[in-house]
């Protein structure tokens, strides 16, 4: 499906661009006429990508946090957050719902379940040393853009 | 983004805009601060004014439930929008009791 718009953005990883990723990210769909229930499903998964960057990828260092998007004629939007971090040794244990490496920081441990709850879909790549890439991706109904 | 009340034994945190990583720990330090101060016998933590939260927002409401344990004393969550009750349940923190 063809892309009708698209967008890259980059950031350091501090706490502060949390609230800034989300509200770019709303400013990027807002052409399409969302429902209050699919925009904030969307800030909700991306705000849980860059804040696992920024906890778990950068943890005590810091680095740039990279995202790209598209929005497709049918409605698609998928988001791409990306660091250049530690990388996830095991994935499949990192998406377990309460599985946290950081409890004394109160990480409940639901980044992943929120992201996968939020979305219809989300990919997962990562390397050891090299970084982690979490793409999501949602359909919204209104597509006026 | 927040402000505290305490009356008749009870220490209520009213939080208001937006809770994520960033913002949760301050809202922590503000709540703990006033917490070990008066030592009150209930915290409650009023989520009226809460417009967006992620899951920074259970690992907040589980801290505070057992820092309240610790001053013997309970927690109630209260004000609670669908969308932030959906993370909640998540979590499973309904099974704490501490959600109204």
């Amino acid at each position: 499906m063809k892309i009708i718009n698209e967008m890259k953005l980059s950031f350091p990883s501090e706490s502060k661009n949390e609230a800034f990723a989300r509200s770019v990210i709303t400013a990027f769909v807002l052409c399409l006429d969302p429902t209050v229930s699919e925009l904030s499903d969307l800030k909700t998964a991306v705000s849980e990508a860059v804040t696992n960057s920024i906890v778990h990828g950068y943890r005590h260092t810091e680095g740039m946090i990279y995202i790209s998007a598209k929005i497709r004629g049918d409605g698609r939007v998928t988001v791409k957050i990306r660091d250049k971090g530690c990388g996830i040794a095991d994935v499949k244990k990192a998406m377990e719902p309460l599985f946290t490496t950081a409890p004394e920081e109160e990480r409940a441990g639901l980044g992943f379940a929120v992201m996968q709850s939020f979305c219809d879909r989300v990919k997962v790549k990562s390397e050891p040393e090299k970084g982690t890439s979490v793409t999501l991706e949602k359909f919204f109904n209104h597509v006026d853009c | 983004m927040i402000k505290t009340e305490y009356q008749n034994h009870v220490l209520t945190a009213y939080i208001s805009g937006e809770i994520d990583h960033d913002s949760a720990a301050k809202i922590r330090a503000r709540i703990d601060g006033a917490a070990q101060s008066v030592k009150p016998r209930v915290l409650c933590m009023d989520f009226s004014g809460v417009s967006f939260m992620d899951s920074s927002g259970v690992g907040l409401v589980m801290g505070r439930y057992r820092q309240m344990k610790l001053l013997g004393g309970a927690l109630r969550v209260i004000n609670v929008s669908d969308r932030v009750y959906r993370i909640f349940a998540m979590s499973g923190l309904e099974g704490l009791g501490v959600l109204q």
